[in-house]
């Protein structure tokens, strides 16, 4: 039977696995050796990709990743170390290798480790908002489901090949302190991806189409039409490829923009998602992902964009990506400014970073963006759901073109690139159209904008009204080192911005 | 509390592939990877995370014929005691029963038992640091004496692979694998460097020579000077050819260029097997063999794709040219997709590549004595594919670009976006150095066996000025 229904709950499976017993042996051979804090996570994630190339299965999997992590701070030193064997023996071997991390690691570490204050929360569960749970739907059923999808697709005119992914994740989370926190917490999300091919056979040229589907902490009823309209967008769909691959190239040059919330999701996440995590304005991350040019000396007088810009850090929105009830340092879950009036305002942080920088922040507390994407890697600051708010009352996105003269309307997501400082962006898109005298006037190729982040969001001149408002979002966002992926959401409405740089792809290619 | 006995991985082989003929299965693979590592990171001059970890992954795929064909089931757990292998297997099983047939069904491959079957996983520990963290401590403490600051990354691990299978095969490989990669930056923040290297140990890294190093090219800093962006002739280094070429060759899909949607498809249908790509003596070859670059010399697929098979588990893999004195010679498939677009036999994807130029020699340094006004990278960063068409990429320099002038280095340049292809760089660069090892600074946390020569570019196509410093 089908998992159904808005609460559901944590599974039984994991609930009887020994996780008390397991975090109890570590904590205390942790404190036994001196860690003045400890933290114990035992987690299970299982993760199927279905995979379907020309409506016939190419590949399926089903894996399960399930360990268990001790983190310790010891002579005021983190340590961390990770296991599989779901025994005490190994809890304490995993509790004592973290200590003999610190340990070694002492030499390094020039700055003592202490974590803002929260509150302790004495064995509470938390379960993210879906209905079906995806790994209770039989594998035929969902491919069969796929197939037709494709079929839907290849029988149309001018699509040569279709390929559909649909990546699952059940994740179980049990976690605990030695400040008294322990917690169970479930999670669900799911993300469809699905393209058509088109290929000119005399020219060479090919092009695709994908579906602007985000992937979204829900269930299978995603994949069955709760909160995505399959039918429309899939009839739709070739009749856009089919245009596009007849459609004039642009011109390149400075246009007017109207960005759908389908491609916009992107360019928050690159350019003001990350930009605000407060590990890479302060360094963290200088060697891999890069820092932040919105620098802590810069809080509270930094123009990030337009008046109309509002945008807000948060772990709490429905179906969610990086929705928690509590993070892995064991914070509750929260929302707060990030760019307020245009202005930036906050930063998104984790126990330590909160610590230090208690003053600057004006807080005490971690607002809980401290994320690990499995048991076996250390938990980071990771990105909360940041979102650019609506305008009450605002304009459709009809009425958004309907200011353009002479511009270009961008919807769906493709290729994404952004500077070690979150400065220079480039992004392309699923369609153009080009827009005149307020009006789409056809599609447009080759078609990439180009700007720096302050100044894109400074001619930011409005934003859409709640009706236009959709939560994108990804899986698989890159981080750290060890690399680790992080799935998170992006809510945003329609926007028009004034003045962008479009280029021509082919043209940037010499051709 | 569990009572359950967690098998070796050979116990976890035999016994699944006697469960799973118990269910019927008409064959079966059984992957199992035992890994370890142990990493240290930093940055401000002091460390920020670090960690000795293990895990452990076992993959059953279950073949049974469907209809006229056949059907393959994949399940994989992060570990398999003597209670639960059953259950994996059976899941495997019920799986491939659910299943249509596969496309790329064929017969398992066979084999024997290799002579180190029984041998125990390979590992390593936070003791590979010995010597390492102590010397690390002391450039962190040098630089912060001299107003500097680093920031960097050292990884260490160790897998071991047992594949086994219903036809006879009974395969393991250990490999090592590690690197470093270290940032550092002048006091006030404006200037930046990088340096990064793979090791097999790290007995051959010295964190005092890359400290000197990074302080070097800072030392290039000291006169800065705003460049324009345009075509610019360009001196890639080592490691920028890895960031850029690394894509190329993920992009030798066999499959996707037959169908028409590849850089590599010709226009009336087919693959650009055959066609120079470049008027030069470029090559481009893999081998698990490569000294120092060594890797699995076998088949290892969990999931099937345009270039890789889940029935090809264990095919023994052998030097392969993709492209040879300038001309493509192969795209990687597997057997079903060598068979679709008419290869002779598959040549799947091997984990390392090594780039050359026929009659190259000379270094990086020897490239810039060449030159009489250009720039110098360091590496490129967030490189995403813009056309599949051209295989137009897109990305940015990072920590250090340099301006070359009369053959010397005089100063440091802004950043820049990029928008290039590496299909057309390899057509397009007038000198290259000699082949060394070398270590993408965007790929090699997950692709660190590359050996690159530096080129030089005459129109290196730099699309905007980046404020990134």
């Amino acid at each position: 039977m089908y998992k159904v229904g808005n609460v559901p709950e944590v599974d039984a499976s994991f609930l009887a696995l020994p996780r008390h017993e397991l975090a109890e042996a570590a904590l205390q051979r942790a404190r036994d050796l001196g860690a003045t804090f400890a933290e114990f996570r035992l987690e299970r994630i299982r993760s199927e990709s279905i995979a379907l190339r020309d409506s016939l299965l190419e590949s399926a999997s089903d894996d399960e990743d399930l360990g268990l992590a001790v983190r310790v701070i010891h002579d005021g030193t983190w340590g961390f170390a990770a296991g599989v064997a779901l025994t005490t023996d190994e809890a304490v071997q995993v509790a004592e290798q973290a200590v003999n991390m610190a340990q070694v690691a002492r030499p390094i570490n020039a700055e003592p480790i202490e974590l803002a204050d929260e509150p302790v929360y004495d064995d509470v569960s938390w379960v993210s908002s879906y209905e079906i749970d995806p790994f209770s739907v039989p594998r035929a059923e969902k491919v069969a489901l796929l197939t037709d999808y494709s079929d839907r697709l290849l029988k149309a005119d001018g699509v040569a090949h279709v390929s559909v992914h649909v990546a699952s994740v059940h994740e179980c989370k049990f976690y605990a302190n030695t400040e008294g926190t322990s917690y169970t917490q479930q999670r669900v999300r799911i993300g469809p991806d699905i393209t058509a091919y088109a290929v000119d056979n005399e020219t060479g040229r090919f092009d695709s189409m994908s579906s602007c589907v985000p992937p979204a902490g829900r269930g299978w009823e995603y994949l069955t039409g709760t909160g995505w309209n399959w039918d429309e967008e899939l009839a739709e769909m070739p009749g856009w490829l089919a245009e596009k691959m007849t459609a004039p190239a642009v011109e390149a040059g400075s246009y007017d923009l109207v960005i759908d919330p389908s491609n916009l999701w992107l360019t928050i996440h690159e350019s003001i998602g990350h930009a605000t995590e407060l590990d890479r304005a302060l360094g963290y991350e200088a060697n891999y992902a890069g820092t932040s040019f919105a620098t802590t000396d810069k809080l509270n007088t930094l123009k990030y964009g337009s008046p109309v810009m509002h945008v807000t850090g948060d772990r709490t929105a429905e179906h969610g990506l990086s929705t928690v009830g509590y993070d892995d340092e064991g914070v509750a879950g929260q929302q707060w400014d990030l760019v307020k009036d245009g202005t930036l305002v906050g930063y998104q942080v984790d126990r330590r970073m909160a610590k230090v920088n208690e003053d600057l922040l004006g807080t005490p507390r971690s607002n809980g963006c401290a994320y690990a994407d499995s048991s076996g890697h250390i938990p980071i600051q990771r990105m909360a759901n940041v979102s650019l708010r609506p305008a009450p009352d605002g304009p459709s996105t009809e009425e958004l073109i309907s200011r353009v003269k002479n511009g270009i309307y961008i919807v769906g997501d493709k290729s994404w690139s952004i500077d070690m400082q979150r400065y220079n962006f480039q992004f392309t898109g699923q369609r153009f159209y080009k827009i005149t005298d307020g009006k789409l006037d056809g599609q447009l190729r080759d078609v990439a904008y180009q700007a720096t982040t302050t100044d894109f969001w400074g001619s930011m001149e409005a934003v859409g009204g709640p009706q236009t408002y959709v939560l994108g979002g990804a899986l698989n966002c890159g981080k750290a080192q060890p690399g680790q992926s992080g799935a998170v959401s992006h809510g945003c409405p329609s926007a028009l911005f004034r003045s962008v740089r479009i280029l021509n792809t082919t043209q940037e290619a010499g051709r | 509390m569990t009572t359950a006995i967690q098998l070796t991985p050979q116990d976890t082989i035999e016994r699944g592939l006697d469960l799973a003929a118990a269910e019927g299965a008409d064959g079966c693979v059984v992957i199992v990877a035992e890994t370890s590592s142990a990493n240290l990171r930093w940055a401000n001059n002091t460390l920020t995370t670090n960690g000795a970890m293990r895990g452990s992954s076992v993959t059953v795929i279950a073949t049974v014929g469907a209809g006229e064909g056949t059907a393959a089931g994949v399940v994989g757990r992060s570990s398999a005691t003597d209670t639960s292998l059953g259950d994996l297997v059976s899941a495997a099983v019920a799986t491939a029963r659910g299943s249509s047939p596969a496309e790329d069904a064929r017969p398992l491959v066979d084999g024997s038992v290799g002579a180190d079957w029984a041998a125990e996983p390979e590992e390593t520990s936070v003791s590979v640091y010995e010597k390492f963290a102590p010397a690390l401590g002391e450039t962190l403490k040098r630089a912060g004496k001299e107003s500097r600051w680093l920031y960097g990354f050292a990884d260490h691990e160790v897998t071991t692979l047992y594949l086994g299978s219903s036809a006879g095969l009974r395969l393991r490989q250990a490999l090592p694998r590690g690197f470093v990669s270290e940032t550092g930056k002048s006091g006030d923040l404006s200037q930046s460097a990088w340096v990064g290297a793979a090791t097999r140990d790290f007995a051959d890294i010295d964190p005092f020579a890359l400290d000197t190093e990074l302080n070097r090219r800072l030392g290039w800093a000291s006169r800065t000077v705003s460049v324009d962006a345009g075509r610019h002739p360009t001196i890639l280094p080592p490691a920028a050819v890895a960031d850029l070429m690394t894509y190329l060759f993920w992009q030798l899909d066999g499959r996707e260029a037959f169908e028409g949607r590849s850089v590599f498809s010709t226009p009336s249908g087919g693959t650009r097997i055959g066609d120079a790509l470049s008027s030069q003596p470029v090559n481009l070859l893999s081998d698990p063999q490569l000294p120092g670059l060594e890797t699995f010399p076998f088949a290892v697929a969990r999931s099937s794709g345009g270039a890789s098979s889940v029935f090809d588990n264990g095919l023994t893999l052998s030097a392969t040219d993709w492209i040879r004195g300038g001309k493509l010679e192969h795209l990687m498939t597997s057997r079903h997709t060598a068979d679709l677009i008419g290869a002779p036999a598959a040549s799947p994807g091997i984990d390392n590549y090594v780039l050359s130029v026929d009659g190259a020699s000379g270094s990086t340094d020897d490239l810039v004595a060449g030159v009489e006004h250009g720039l110098l990278l360091t590496c490129l960063w967030y490189i995403r594919m813009v056309d599949p068409q051209t295989s137009l990429l897109t990305g940015l320099t990072r920590d250090g670009v340099y301006l070359v002038e009369n053959g010397e280095v005089t100063g440091a340049v802004n950043n820049f976006r990029f928008n290039e292809s590496p299909v057309d760089l390899l057509a397009r660069f007038s000198a290259a150095g000699a082949t060394v090892p070398s270590f993408s600074r965007e790929w090699g946390d997950y692709f660190s066996r590359t050996a690159t020569p530096p080129l030089l570019v005459p129109d290196f196509n730099m699309s905007s000025v980046s404020q990134a410093s």
